[in-house]
């Protein structure tokens, strides 16, 4: 299952960063950032919750990016 | 500027300012460096503070952490001339995270503002929908929120929200935000609308036939937004090469910082340690990749945003850098190099009928009217052959018959058409008029024993005889778009190696297409599963840089778009098969946009090349000159800041598009 999130983030180092981060959490099979249109693409691994992993994403993130944002709804 | 921005540029006046004051300001010591901490806080807490941050989460190398060694280490530098008696130098470290600060805001301005400037080009998202209520007042509603059915309205200068039909009013439709096309489109009741459009002129009621989100235009929008996912070769490469790089790089300082110093004390020279920090914190400032990691992308969203605002929709970066390597072009032929419509392309009565028509005219006194000249003869015979032959087949829904009515062009009136009898696989036979009119093929008129002129021109002919006397032949044939020829010239001019043609058509109608458009090669009577077949040996015998593109308009030609190294699908203005399929969508379906597409992807591919190499250059002169201490710290801020921005500058002409 393919999800679409809005971020926010503010160069483009940053968003590959995050890619990286995301791509590392458990329940998450791929993911795409793109910094020109602002937007987070998870393919999540089956029966994960999606929930979850987009708030483990999220921490992972900001970990890494301290000042970027993922619009969860 | 965003609110973070504006804080970042408060910041650096106040930096600034401070500066400029304590340059004037008398005090010396460790006072002096104390009174430069507060503008060095002031505009670097924030990189020194993501730069610990990243250390402790095991990011070590990014740019956060070169710009606070290198300015942390220029400070302490000057600590340490000052602990040996010399008056140090604090001025530079704080201009360093001045100069970057400035360089990151004015990136982060340019690349917000040229994203917002692409993303308006590509904007086509209707905010609302119109809905009549009973007392017959407008409401402005979410069209996500308008169901299927609904009677929407779209008032002058509104674009169309939600796919529909018109059920009230006529207008005329600016389509070129989906199109690029400027002429504008005519619409009457009854005829299907594609949201997307402008509404020019009149009012119109829509009956929605989808939901928004299912909608031409919500599924635009979702292909054009989701194309900067799918990244290029070069953009991979960047991300690869700045993961190694920029470790890389803060090795080699460390080494220049160290190495050399300690070879001199080895030597029994003096070490000259502040020399060589000075030169490895140079070095730092001077590597940040910075400049290929945000312009590359930036490029090719701006190619990306470039094309579709000429109506080429391109699904993905690495789309637009095939494209730049086509050097193959198969075409589909039908509906791709010809109209795919049947139209009248001549009609050519026979010497009789002129004759007969001149005598029945001149029975009617009509002679003023028509004229004596015999080239207004034989166009009143023309008339009248197309007459009796839309009359005679005017019972059938065949394309043949569709097309002679759409030339003849008048009313028809059913009336006078009588005692239809159609000879399946030969044509028809009818009374028009009290006439008795056979139309049909060559078989027609051999079983009514006729002689009738065997004419070798390509396309459908269908003779007519009026009452046992062969009256001449109509032909009709598919049209060759007009601007097919000058696509394929252009397409020449745009590197296309070879051109070649795939059709089910006969070989004599596909050899004469492809003789008048100057193609190279043609397959003709090829079925679906030939062409697919066909197109692979193609990729066989292509070269490893060399790409094939495959256009056609998207109907029973999905395997083919593929297969090809890039499927383009044409005028796929509502063909949802077709902009699925395809790696890349002319909305229209005008074949110039083609050559158009290979064009911008170019120049798209040129700059980004341009900057990689542009960049790099710099950065590695200036690496150089660092090293052996050539370049102090205000050469290493123009080739960091310096750099990026030209190349982010040099990366918003993707965005422009020259059209004639």
């Amino acid at each position: 299952m393919k999800k679409t999130y809005k971020i926010e983030v503010d160069c483009a180092n940053c968003a590959l960063k995050m890619e990286d981060a995301a791509k590392k959490v458990e329940g998450v099979q791929g993911a795409t950032v793109s910094f020109m249109t602002q937007k987070m693409k998870v393919e999540f691994a089956e029966g994960a919750d999606e929930k979850a992993v987009m708030e483990s994403v999220r921490k992972a993130c900001k970990k890494v990016e301290d000042d970027c944002e993922i619009f969860l709804d | 500027m965003t609110k973070k921005q504006k804080k970042v540029l408060y910041r650096i006046i106040i930096a600034a300012v401070l500066m400029a004051a304590l340059h004037f300001v008398p005090v010396q010591g460790y006072l002096r460096f104390a009174l430069y901490l507060v503008p060095y806080f002031i505009i670097g807490y924030d990189i020194l503070r993501k730069a610990v941050l990243g250390i402790c989460h095991g990011e070590v190398f990014d740019e956060n952490f070169l710009m606070a060694v290198a300015t942390v280490g220029a400070m302490l530098l000057g600590v340490y001339n000052e602990s040996k008696g010399l008056e140090g130098e604090f001025a530079e470290g704080v201009a360093v995270m001045l100069f970057y600060q400035i360089g990151e805001l004015f990136q982060a301005v340019a690349v917000g503002k040229s994203r917002k400037n692409i993303s308006a080009l590509m904007d086509i998202r209707p905010d609302y929908a119109n809905i009549e209520d009973e007392e017959g007042n407008l409401e402005q509603v979410d069209p996500d929120e308008v169901e299927v059915g609904t009677v929407i309205l779209v008032q002058p200068g509104e674009k169309v929200p939600i796919d529909g039909v018109v059920t009230q009013g006529a207008s005329t439709l600016n389509t070129s935000a989906l199109t690029g096309e400027s002429v504008p489109r005519e619409v009457r009741e009854g005829e299907e609308i594609i949201s997307g459009c402008v509404n020019l002129t009149g009012l119109l009621r829509i009956r929605t036939t989808k939901e928004f989100g299912e909608s031409t235009v919500s599924k635009i929008l979702d292909l054009v937004e989701n194309s900067s996912m799918k990244k290029a070769r070069t953009e991979n490469f960047i991300t690869k090469f700045a993961r190694y790089y920029t470790p890389a790089v803060c090795y080699s300082a460390l080494a220049l910082a160290v190495i050399p110093s300690v070879v001199n004390l080895l030597l029994g020279n003096p070490a000259n340690w502040s020399t060589w920090v000075i030169r490895a914190l140079t070095f730092l400032v001077i590597s940040c990749p910075c400049a290929l990691v945000i312009s590359i992308p930036l490029s090719f969203f701006g190619g990306i945003g470039g094309a579709s605002s000429c109506g080429i929709l391109v699904k993905g970066s690495n789309y637009l850098e095939a494209l730049a390597r086509t050097k193959y072009v198969v075409f589909d032929k039908t509906g791709t190099l010809t109209k795919g419509v049947f139209q009248v392309t001549e009609v050519c009565p026979a010497a009789e009928f002129v004759q007969k028509v001149r005598q029945m005219e001149d029975g009617e006194k009509q002679l003023e009217e028509s004229g004596s000249a015999a080239g207004n003869e034989k166009q009143a015979a023309r008339d009248r052959l197309l007459e009796l032959a839309a009359y005679a087949e005017s019972y059938s829904n065949h394309p043949i018959s569709r097309s002679l009515k759409e030339a003849y062009g008048k009313e028809i009136h059913p009336a006078l058409v009588s005692d239809v009898e159609e000879i399946s696989g030969h044509g028809v036979k009818a009374l028009v008029e009290g006439a008795g009119v056979a139309a049909g093929n060559a078989r027609l008129m051999e079983s009514l024993h006729l002689s009738y002129e065997k004419t070798q021109q390509i396309g459908t002919i269908v003779h007519v005889a009026v009452d046992g006397t062969y009256a001449g032949y109509i032909l009709i044939a598919d049209v060759v778009k007009e601007q097919a020829k000058d696509a394929i010239t252009a397409l020449k001019a745009a590197g296309v190696k070879r051109t070649v043609m795939l059709t089910g058509d006969s070989r004599l109608t596909a050899e004469h297409v492809a003789k008048k458009l100057g193609l190279d090669q043609v397959k003709s009577e090829l079925l679906p599963a030939d062409k697919v077949q066909a197109v692979e040996e193609l990729l066989a015998r292509k070269g490893p840089r060399e790409n094939l593109a495959f256009a056609g308009d998207g109907i029973n030609d999905a395997p083919v778009l593929s297969r090809a190294d890039i499927g383009v699908a044409m005028g796929a203005l509502g063909s949802d098969a077709a902009i699925e399929a395809a790696d890349i969508v002319l909305m229209d379906d005008n074949p110039m946009k083609l050559a158009l597409a290979i064009q911008i992807s170019r120049k798209c591919l040129r700059i980004v090349y341009e900057n990689i190499v542009f960049a790099l250059a710099v950065k590695a002169a200036c690496l150089l000159l660092g090293a052996i201490g050539l370049a102090n710290m205000w050469l290493a801020i123009f080739a960091d800041v310096g750099v990026m921005v030209l190349a982010v500058l040099n990366a918003v002409r993707c965005l422009k598009v020259k059209t004639d």
